[in-house]
């Protein structure tokens, strides 16, 4: 089996984003906090039209809208100047700057220049609250969103947590998952007793309330006070069998403050969330609450139920590496063959993850590509026939071509409405993307029927 | 209210009435005010993006590429290679060592794979800073693939969305002169500056041609490279969105001396005058020229209107609020609200002129505010405080009317519904109409407020004073 995708030069229909995009987003889930993209005006603009369109909520990253001069002379005046505008204007309680290919290739020296705007502006700082300043460095030449994302997170612990008192609390760092998902943890969390920081907390800063008055921030998002209190958790659990410890938020507090790191895959499907569900029983001291266990139950029963309409068919899966791995987990415990797992990025240890997830099912190996973009997608694919696609919207046009559906999860969702409240993880996440696959399946088969059941 | 507005931008801001016009515009983006616009690579992206039998190949790291793929709704009646997202998405190495070698590589590669008619090659930021030299680059693709391969010299921060029109201008210019002119009529345009969203230059191309007039080449919604070749060829150039290509109108009318004029094909008035400047100019060589294009406005018009009156009676008095990229279109949307019965009370653009945003005083109510490279504090602020009905503007206006309970129309690159012409004027009240006359509203806070709310509350409750 080769592992390396096709050795092309060009990209075709990319199939991952740029490094600033995921670390906008990971700001985005902190209280009080304002992305700042230290870059060109344009930059900030593409990453929010492309956020809005998923989310259909306000998104406001702020720029330091570099013209030609800065670029040669260097990015630290308007990166100034762009710091006390947010903070004056939106009275930031955070600032997550990070920067862009152009600012990182000129070589500003983005903590210098914020070291020198604190010392410069102590007496405005002061008179705003001094806002924490968090800053992060994402050249979209290395690494995709997902690298970004993570990269954000982990810069968040590593300049606001500090070795504290020990407590009870319990860190959470799930990843990409949508504010839907987060909902669902933090009632998982609050059933079994936990008091939990979950970092970043997209669930109300991404998908809030109608509103009378336009708010600057949207309210939501992790409390900075408890990502500072981090260094004292009694424990820590980390999403995303592809990540390596040291560029994760997890393995910082691991490595710099011995709490005690839970690596987990992303809970996508039965056994990834009994996985979660048995460390929180360990942390928490307490079995599995009833309604949960209930959950699980009914989830198996409809697993039962709907085996048949399933059996055998055969999936590709793309997205993020940790999505891709808790899917392509997911759908070999139901009976779908992945027969393509893909993912944009290049991580190293995607195939392992991989592998370890279908490990104990004695089926045939999919073909397993980072790097890919949907060209090669397509390409290795059309052997492949498979009868559905679950990814997230960009994989339409194929889906389209083969006539297969395609079970929209992940981001983006451009195409449909919703896509934010999409359910992912847990008992509950696995029993909604399993309804959708079985209903889609029972739907093409109606649609290719020549008679056309009703009972089915 | 007024504490949205940054101190740095408020002479970008005009109160029609307050005081005598002054306005301050054509000024780079403050820093940290989270503008509404983009940058130079996206100006020349999305003027060329519909040019659909080109590759269009962007050198640079993948996020520029990726934001910007199949991202206007420009249709194809043929190829459709432009719905395709191409990029070098260059690496650390690429960075360090250069990045001609990956684009000439990945040039090759695209070309024989899809076997283009030309291949537009997008400079971006980073490109900018490394130097790569991008001419030299197409020239030896070129001569080895035998097509036109042209560079696009739109580095991000070189300016602003203008600059990248012009980039676009310059591109196309150097691919006209080079097509057989022979079979062109004298009583002929080129379309320029229309992007043939949701087909929208079919519709316009459908007007020229029962007016007896020949479209030779679409510059660039449904274009083809043969047609841009022997654009020079045609007898008018008619420009509709004025930023973006009457950069090329000028360059065309200096080599080749082809006139221009500046039309508009949103609202009734502007689409209906339009054409008559476009038959008066071809009076000469046509004198039934000008009959035929009444008998043509007049049958649009008597079929659009009983349905624009509907709709009208339903807007009247209603207030609208205008935010969208250029000033030119504004204006036509200011006519066209009121058309339907509604005040304009906010309008703005993103890169609009002096003299624009002053014949934009001219044209509205007293008290219109009037305002350039905007954002969301000051535009939410601004809606607020007017109580709009209905906001027009592109996807990262939508949340911002959205979230406070303001109705919304897309009139940006994005939208999927063709607005232009007459029958674009009719789709443009029915979604107006739509969004404003929702039910939806009454359940907003903004409308609602909680103590309705409670007292809805009571009454279900048999408690009803």
């Amino acid at each position: 089996m080769k592992t390396n995708a096709a050795p092309y030069v060009s990209t075709t229909n990319a199939c991952k984003l740029c490094k600033p995009l995921g670390a906008c987003l990971a700001f985005r889930g902190i209280e009080g906090a304002v992305p700042y993209l230290h870059g060109s005006q344009g930059c900030a603009t593409y990453m929010r039209r492309y956020i809005i369109s998923h989310f259909r909520e306000p998104m406001d990253i702020a720029s330091s809208s570099l013209g030609e001069k800065h670029a040669v002379y260097g990015g630290g005046p308007n990166l100034k100047l762009g710091i006390r505008n947010v903070m004056t204007k939106y009275r930031a309680g955070l600032i997550g700057i990070a920067t862009t290919c152009l600012t990182e290739t000129i070589g500003d020296d983005v903590p210098g220049i914020v070291a020198e705007f604190k010392r410069e502006f102590s007496d405005l700082l002061n008179q705003h609250g001094d806002p924490e300043i968090v800053t992060v460095a994402t050249p979209s030449y290395s690494g995709s969103h997902m690298e970004g994302f993570h990269a954000a997170v982990k810069a968040s612990v590593k300049q606001l947590a500090q070795a504290g008192p020990k407590h009870q609390g319990v860190g959470l760092f799930p990843g990409f998952v949508s504010p839907a998902d987060i909902r669902y943890l933090k009632e998982v969390l609050d059933d079994f007793g936990i008091s939990a920081t979950i970092l970043p907390d997209i669930s109300l800063t991404l998908d809030g309330p109608a509103l009378d008055e336009y708010e600057k921030v949207p309210r939501g998002g992790t409390p900075v006070e408890e990502i500072k209190s981090l260094g004292g958790a009694k424990a820590a659990i980390e999403f995303g069998r592809t990540l390596s410890k040291n560029v994760t938020a997890g393995g910082l507090l691991e490595e710099e403050y011995d709490v005690p790191l839970h690596s987990l895959g992303t809970p996508i499907g039965l056994r990834e969330s009994d996985c979660f569900f048995s460390v929180l029983e360990e942390i928490s001291g307490r079995a599995i609450p009833e309604r949960h266990a209930l959950e699980r139950g009914r989830l198996i029963d409809s697993f039962v139920d709907g085996h048949k309409y399933v059996a055998g068919k055969r999936a590709v899966v793309y997205g993020e590496a940790d999505l891709v791995v808790g899917l392509t987990s997911f759908l070999a415990e139901i009976g779908i063959k992945p027969v393509l797992c893909a993912t944009g990025s290049r991580t190293g240890r995607f195939e392992q993850s991989i592998h370890a997830v279908l490990d104990e099912f004695d089926i045939e190996l999919p073909v397993i590509r980072d790097g890919m973009d949907f060209y090669e997608i397509a390409e290795e694919a059309e052997e492949l026939h498979p009868d559905l696609l679950v990814g997230n919207s960009k994989g339409y046009h194929l889906a389209r071509r083969w006539n297969v559906p395609l079970i929209r999860v992940g981001f983006p969702i451009h195409d449909r409405f919703g896509g934010h409240r999409t359910l992912h993880v847990g008992y509950r996440g696995a029993q909604s993307i399993f309804d959708s696959v079985v209903n889609a399946l029972i739907e093409r088969k109606q649609e290719q029927s020549p008679v056309g059941y009703t009972y089915i | 209210m007024k504490t949205a507005v940054f101190d740095e931008r408020k002479g970008q801001i005009h109160r029609k009435g307050e005081q005598p016009f002054q306005m301050t515009c054509d000024k780079d983006s403050l820093a940290g005010a989270v503008s509404q616009r983009a940058c130079v690579f996206c100006g020349s992206r999305v003027v060329l993006y519909p040019i659909a039998d080109a590759l269009h190949l962007v050198h640079g790291p993948i996020g520029c590429a990726a934001y910007t793929w199949d991202i206007r709704g420009a249709l194809s009646s043929g190829p459709a290679l432009h719905r395709l997202s191409f990029s070098t998405d260059l690496q650390e190495q690429d960075v360090i060592f250069g990045g001609e070698q990956k684009l000439e590589r990945a040039l090759l590669e695209l070309i024989e794979r899809h076997d283009p008619k030309a291949a537009f090659v997008y400079s971006t930021c980073i490109v900018g800073i490394i130097g790569d030299d991008l001419e030299a680059v197409c020239k030896r693709v070129s001569k080895e693939t035998g097509i036109p391969v042209l560079p696009v010299q739109s580095e991000g921060f070189k300016g602003n969305k203008r600059a990248g029109y012009n980039a676009a201008c310059k591109a196309m210019f150097s691919l006209m002169g080079t097509g057989d002119t022979s079979e062109i009529s004298r009583l002929s345009v080129n379309i320029l500056g229309d992007f043939n969203l949701a087909g929208e230059i079919w519709i316009i191309r459908e007007y020229f041609e029962r007016m007896g007039l020949q479209v030779v080449a679409n510059i660039t919604g449904d274009g083809r490279v043969a047609d841009i070749r022997r654009a020079h060829g045609a007898g008018l150039n008619v420009v509709q969105c004025s930023g973006s290509t009457m950069d090329l109108a000028h360059m065309m009318n200096e080599a080749y001396g082809t006139p221009f004029m500046r039309v508009s094909y949103f609202g009734v008035e502007d689409m209906a005058e339009s054409l008559y400047k476009v038959a008066r100019f071809f009076l000469e060589l046509d004198p039934e020229i000008l009959d035929r294009t009444k008998a043509l406005v007049k049958e649009e018009l008597d079929r659009m209107y009983p349905e624009l009156l509907r709709y009208r009676r339903d807007l009247e008095g209603k207030k609208a609020a205008i935010y969208v990229g250029g000033a030119f279109k504004a204006f036509s949307l200011v006519k066209a609200f009121r058309i339907i019965g509604m005040d304009v009370v906010l309008v703005g653009s993103q890169t609009g002129t002096e003299e624009d945003y002053r014949e934009l005083s001219e044209i509205t109510d007293e008290g219109t505010i009037i305002v350039d490279d905007s954002n969301p504090l000051e535009l939410s602020a601004f809606l607020q405080e007017k109580d709009v009905d209905i906001f027009v503007g592109g996807v990262k206006e939508r949340p911002i009317a959205f979230k406070l309970g303001v109705g919304f129309c897309d009139h940006n690159h994005e939208r999927k519904e063709a607005l232009e012409g007459f029958v674009g004027m009719v789709n443009f009240a029915r979604e107006v109409h739509a969004s404003v006359t929702s039910p939806v509203w009454r359940f907003v806070p903004r409308k609602a407020g909680k103590r309705e709310l409670l007292r809805n509350a009571d009454r279900r409750g048999g408690q009803a004073k």
